[in-house]
């Protein structure tokens, strides 16, 4: 445990996260980290509060309690992360190394400044423009800064020329990896659905992120996909260096790829460590399989918790 | 289903000679159907030249049904007629354009300064603005998605701005136009801003109630807009200095023609087109550029755009503010144009017209909304014209009564037979290989 990268190099740290809706916890005081250059699983069945943690992070929800502290370059250092939680700041710069606080920050702005990417559980892809299209609105930013906030880009100066070819060239290479370069012309909408799923991930990786968040990528997939998918998932942090978080159901999946994973059960973290001890934990199992009765108190015991259904 | 594509292809090419047919008479029949001539009292009277609109309608559903067919026999060669087809629609552009060039002048050449007024204004500069504005709110509605129905307050703020600044400031049509567009843009992000979190019906019922208060407040303020009584005696166009009056001092003197009203209308077409063509212009670079892009991105997902980092608050105000500022040089030229501005010019109907131009050209579409500009306005003000329905159902019909019905019902089946527009497809704005375009139910429509 002690080599864990989560836990020496962490690029993402949650503390004490908790989000009510009115009178129900959805997510109740969740700490954990991500490690820099890991792929992070997110696990737990039905209901957990996965895709909610997820909301938290990219600033589609705010958390009602907690702080998510994270780093894309450089360390987590607890020290800064205490200066800048004392201070009303967003994000502090530090030689060059940033640091932000996602749950003070808007969402758009988690994406642009922060640079945490993610897709959906429900894929939500531009169905009505073409597949190039979808994956040159992921480069917006730059390529607004390049057009001079569009005055550049009216009069046709090549300042503007020469970033849209840079973009189509980004675009061009994620489509090559994701196998659809011959459809790029085609409308995102009109692929089929293993397609259209890592259509999505290749868009989010344009946005250019530190740390890619997928909501069940492998949902839908058959085998043969699912095993493209885990390939494109190692292509992405092995070459570009690039942490992933996903939440995931298939067993298999999360087994194979990831080097660290986290289990949620209403609302709480019921296990975390790597995907061999997480596979043994009898709560895990509990929470999974269920339990007989008998088992019950001393899964409680070990849990340190009194979760009730 | 191989079974089922022989008839299909018939049903097709039928569709289309129909679609050719009506579209011919749609064109035809501003130019064919009336005629004015000097009868023996030397006044002018209309002559109905129906069967000849009738003829030429035939004449284009038969070329239409026979090209049609000529191509299905030939699919193979399908590749290279597409592309010799494409430098034939580039003669398209051009062509339109030099007909709408040469209109004001034809009128005038065919029907004498006196006739052609009705033709350079109704026809002419009247269904310009409206061609403008459909543009204008082409942009918030067809390429944001944000549903806006309260548009017509822009295009009021631009005609007050110029009835209002015009004698106070002295300063002439030319400097004043942009002072329009800027303070009704001005207005866009004032109404953008407390309806940014709104989408859907809850967005159209406060855009509705926005344009409701701009024109009350203009019924109300009565010491700076004069109520319901409405501006005028403001300073009118001038050709660069020469003013369209009669006598030495005026246009017509200068260069040396005899004066007629008409001069004026036809340097109004002039501006109004030019205008019309500069948002064309605007627009569709625009539509190329990041930001474009990123209003179709907002009509079709905006919780897509939020995650990938784009600021949908500030895309949401560019749509506003820039659909508003075209809407703001209409409203100048309207002022103009009218030499009177007063707030039942710019009621509810207004908006539900422009809003309609836009649904059915097409949302997005630059083409099918200038399309339906010209058959809104112009079918519904040609449709004033039918007296020849007397003979049908007496002297005591009159056709004025029954146009808004007739275009009501038009645009009932209108909607029937192509629920998405004149235009429902959509061009990628950029593209790797090969130009396509994508099918309506693909695209999102501007629901806000």
């Amino acid at each position: 445990m002690s080599g864990a990268r989560w836990i020496n190099d962490p690029l993402l740290q949650v503390d004490r996260l908790t989000m009510r809706f009115g009178g129900l916890t959805a997510v109740n005081d969740v700490s954990f980290s991500v490690g820099r250059g890991d792929i992070t699983a997110l696990i737990g069945p039905n209901g957990a509060g996965k895709t909610t943690l997820f909301n938290c992070l990219t600033g589609f929800y705010k958390p009602t309690v907690g702080r998510i502290a994270f780093a894309p370059r450089g360390g987590l250092d607890p020290a800064r992360i205490e200066t800048l939680t004392r201070s009303s700041g967003k994000s502090a710069r530090d030689h060059g190394q940033p640091l932000f606080l996602l749950e003070r920050m808007a969402d758009h702005e988690i994406t642009r400044r922060a640079k945490v990417a993610r897709t959906f559980q429900n894929i939500r892809l531009f169905s009505g423009m073409s597949v190039l299209e979808n994956l040159i609105i992921a480069q917006h930013d730059e390529l607004m800064r390049a057009s001079g906030l569009s005055l550049f880009g009216l009069l046709g100066l090549p300042i503007y020329r020469r970033s849209e070819k840079a973009a189509i060239a980004r675009a061009t290479k994620w489509l090559e990896r994701i196998g659809l370069l011959d459809r790029a012309d085609d409308a995102a909408g009109a692929l089929p659905y293993g397609d259209q799923r890592r259509l999505e991930i290749a868009r989010a990786m344009c946005a250019g992120p530190a740390l890619l968040c997928l909501d069940e990528p492998a949902a839908g997939l058959n085998p043969r996909e699912s095993a493209d998918l885990n390939d494109l998932l190692r292509l992405i942090r092995d070459e570009d260096g690039v942490s992933i978080l996903l939440i995931e159901h298939d067993m298999s999946v999360v087994m194979a790829i990831s080097d660290h994973v986290v289990v949620l059960d209403y609302g709480v973290k019921i296990a975390d460590g790597s995907p061999l001890e997480v596979r043994e934990n009898a709560a895990v199992v509990a929470a999974y399989l269920g339990v007989e009765d008998v088992e019950l108190d001393a899964v409680e015991a070990q849990i340190g918790a009194e979760t009730q259904p | 289903m191989p079974e089922k594509s022989p008839p299909a292809p018939l049903v097709q090419t039928l569709k289309d000679a129909v679609l050719a047919a009506l579209i011919v008479g749609g064109l035809s029949f501003p130019i064919l159907a009336y005629r004015a001539e000097p009868d023996f009292h030397n006044a002018l009277a209309l002559q109905s030249r129906w069967p000849l609109v009738l003829i030429f309608c035939a004449i284009g559903f038969v070329l239409r049904f026979g090209l049609s067919l000529l191509a299905a026999r030939r699919p193979p060669q399908k590749a290279a007629a597409a592309a010799r087809a494409r430098p034939a629609r580039n003669w398209v552009a051009p062509l339109g354009l030099l007909a709408l060039l040469l209109y004001p002048l034809a009128m005038l050449v065919l029907l004498g300064p006196q006739a052609a007024l009705k033709w350079v204004d109704t026809f002419g500069v009247q269904i310009l603005l409206y061609v403008m504005l459909g543009w204008g709110l082409n942009i918030v509605v067809g390429l944001a998605g944000l549903l806006d129905l309260g548009y017509v307050a822009f295009y009021a703020v631009g005609a007050y701005a110029y009835a209002l600044l015009a004698p106070l400031t002295g300063l002439s049509f030319w400097a004043l136009l942009p002072i329009g567009g800027l303070l009704a843009a001005l207005w866009g992000f004032v109404l953008g801003f407390p309806v940014l979190r709104l989408r859907g019906d809850y967005l159209a019922i406060v855009t509705l109630a926005f344009g409701e208060i701009i024109r009350i407040v203009l019924i109300n303020w009565d010491v700076v807009t004069h109520g319901e009584a409405g501006l005028f005696g403001f300073p009118n166009i001038t050709f660069f200095g020469w003013p369209f009056i009669p006598g030495p001092r005026g246009f017509a003197a200068h260069v040396g023609l005899p004066y007629a009203s008409v001069q004026r209308l036809i340097f109004l077409y002039y501006i109004v087109l030019m205008l019309a063509l500069l948002a064309n212009g605007v627009t569709l670079r625009l539509r190329r550029l990041p930001i474009g892009r990123a209003w179709e991105a907002l009509r079709e997902d905006e919780i897509a755009c939020r995650s990938l980092g784009l600021n949908t608050t500030s895309i949401k105000l560019t749509a506003f503010a820039l659909g508003a500022f075209f809407a703001g040089l209409a409203g100048c030229v309207f002022a103009v144009r009218q030499g009177f501005v007063s707030p039942s010019s710019f009621t509810f109907t207004e908006s539900a017209t422009i809003l309609a131009i836009v649904v059915l050209g097409g949302g997005g579409s630059q083409v099918g909304v200038a399309c339906a500009a010209v058959l809104i306005v112009g079918a519904s003000e040609l449709l004033r014209e039918l007296t020849f329905l007397k003979s049908i159902f007496g002297q005591d019909f009159d056709p004025t009564q029954y146009r808004m019905l007739l275009v009501g019902i038009a645009m009932v089946a209108m909607m029937n037979f192509r629920p998405r527009g004149l235009v429902s497809s959509r061009t990628p704005t950029l593209f790797l290989n090969r130009q396509q375009s994508f099918a309506a139910d693909l695209v999102r429509e501007g629901r806000g």
